[in-house]
């Protein structure tokens, strides 16, 4: 139920009373809605639930971790194999 | 797929899986709350990947597990009566409610709908000027914002021929009566990520504080499940308890304060019987006054339908946490997805779903 997926916002319409989206989520476009995030651009990622992007993902948030990440992955390549 | 494809990294999983296996030195008791986390961690068959210390199981976080059987009967009820179009989430339709379900309501003439937003819906009360079209609003409070919006734009429209029958529930008030139940295993949690994207994470934060208990906000990927859980191992190992957020991506310091708006407009707080639980006060949404309206149990009056749970369900207890699915003597054989006796064998989300389609044969050879 709480499923939400990333998707690229491609295109963005404001209809006055709602601001309208094409999202592309893979090689499948939707239409979301984007009143819950109404500070979205063209080229943004939103994640998206039930015909609604509840957030904007921060890129500079998934670097920052993603890199923490990374450095995990260097330090268990150069420790030794642990047996399993 | 950018922001899927790196958290799905094999290799990133198996470093953070070594940095776990190196770290934890006594048992700890770990919750994930969301069934969608739960379905993350079966599909990817991340509790092999974890060393024996670390036993993880899985919580109540599966809107349409905890919808109490007096809800689905009362669905069922209103989607049966001449007239109606029915709307539900697809989840809904095959949960059990004490006679029957919406999908047999459907095969007996029933015009019961699968929506994959609550705004399909209003579409059609439009398109059905002389029909009634009653939503069927379960779910988070990830999932309350979009319900809520639906009901304002039927105000909005000026629709009369639109309502919900709204069983929201709220996840903070289900942990706290977890954390303070004498039969409480839990030594840490991995909050809902999606839930927190809408709410931000202060009420999780105050959990920690109260309980003096680790909390990490985590993602649905199998790197954000294992960063949690390498996060509250640190924590636990460490002996501090305090929330962290490993889904700062998407959740912020304030969460969506948009949605919470429209959902402080639309609904407010009142007690909610969870399934399998039982009555949990402040633990759920109701229309407010002013959209009475649009509220489906007043249009079709309201009902008090007593009913019993199949005896031989444990839900209850996989629900809390307290049993896996596979300690059920009906797992597999009286109770599967195509003939379910509870509705966590049902649900996308639901734990008894999840052991079902990625670990009932791990399950069985276990057993023998």
């Amino acid at each position: 139920m709480c499923l939400a997926i990333p998707g690229k916002v491609v295109e963005a319409t404001d209809l006055g009373f709602t601001r309208i989206a094409k999202v592309q989520f893979g090689g499948v476009t939707r239409q979301v809605s984007l009143d819950f995030v109404p500070e979205t651009q063209i080229g943004d990622y939103v994640l998206v639930h039930v015909g609604f992007a509840i957030s904007r993902l921060s890129p500079e948030e998934a670097e920052r971790t993603y890199e923490l990440l990374r450095q995990i992955q260097e330090a268990d390549e150069i420790a030794p194999e642990e047996p399993l | 797929m950018k922001y899927l494809d790196e958290y799905r990294d094999a290799d990133i999983t198996h470093a953070l899986a070594a940095r776990i296996r190196a770290r934890a030195t006594k048992p700890w008791v770990l919750m994930e709350i969301c069934g969608g986390q739960t379905h993350t961690l079966m599909r990817y068959g991340l509790p092999d990947l974890l060393p024996p210390e670390i036993e993880l199981v899985h919580g109540p976080g599966c809107p349409v597990c905890v919808a109490p059987l007096e809800f689905v009967d009362r669905a069922i009820e209103i989607a049966s009566r001449p007239g109606v179009i029915f709307v539900s989430y697809g989840d809904m339709l095959r949960v059990p409610g004490s006679r029957q379900d919406l999908f047999r309501v459907r095969a007996a003439g029933g015009d019961v709908r699968i929506a994959y937003s609550p705004l399909e819906a209003v579409k059609l009360a439009q398109e059905y000027p002389t029909r009634q079209v009653v939503f069927f609003g379960i779910g988070f409070e990830t999932t309350a914002p979009a319900n809520a919006m639906a009901v304002w734009h039927a105000k909005r429209l000026g629709l009369t021929n639109f309502s919900m029958l709204v069983s929201h529930v709220l996840v903070p008030p289900a942990v706290r009566l977890l954390l303070g139940s004498p039969a409480n295993r839990v030594q840490g949690f991995i909050a809902p990520g999606h839930v927190c994207t809408v709410m931000a994470h202060r009420e999780y934060e105050a959990l920690s504080a109260e309980f003096h208990v680790p909390i990490v906000v985590g993602g649905f990927e199998p790197v954000d499940l294992l960063e949690a859980i390498a996060m509250l191992v640190d924590q636990l190992e460490d002996g501090r308890a305090q929330l962290e957020n490993q889904y700062s991506r998407s959740v912020t310091r304030d969460g969506n304060v948009a949605a919470q708006k429209l959902m402080e407009e639309v609904f407010e707080i009142t007690d909610r019987k969870w399934r399998g639980i039982g009555m949990i006060p402040a633990s759920g949404h109701r229309l407010r006054e002013e959209y009475a309206a649009y509220d489906a149990e007043r249009i079709f009056g309201a009902q008090e339908i007593h009913v019993e749970e199949p005896a031989e369900c444990i839900s209850a207890l996989v629900l809390q946490g307290l049993k896996k699915p596979v300690d059920c003597t009906a797992f597999g054989t009286r109770c599967t997805p195509e003939q379910p006796l509870g509705a966590p064998m049902v649900s996308s989300e639901g734990a008894c779903a999840a052991y079902y389609a990625y670990r009932r044969h791990t399950a069985s050879e276990a057993a023998q």
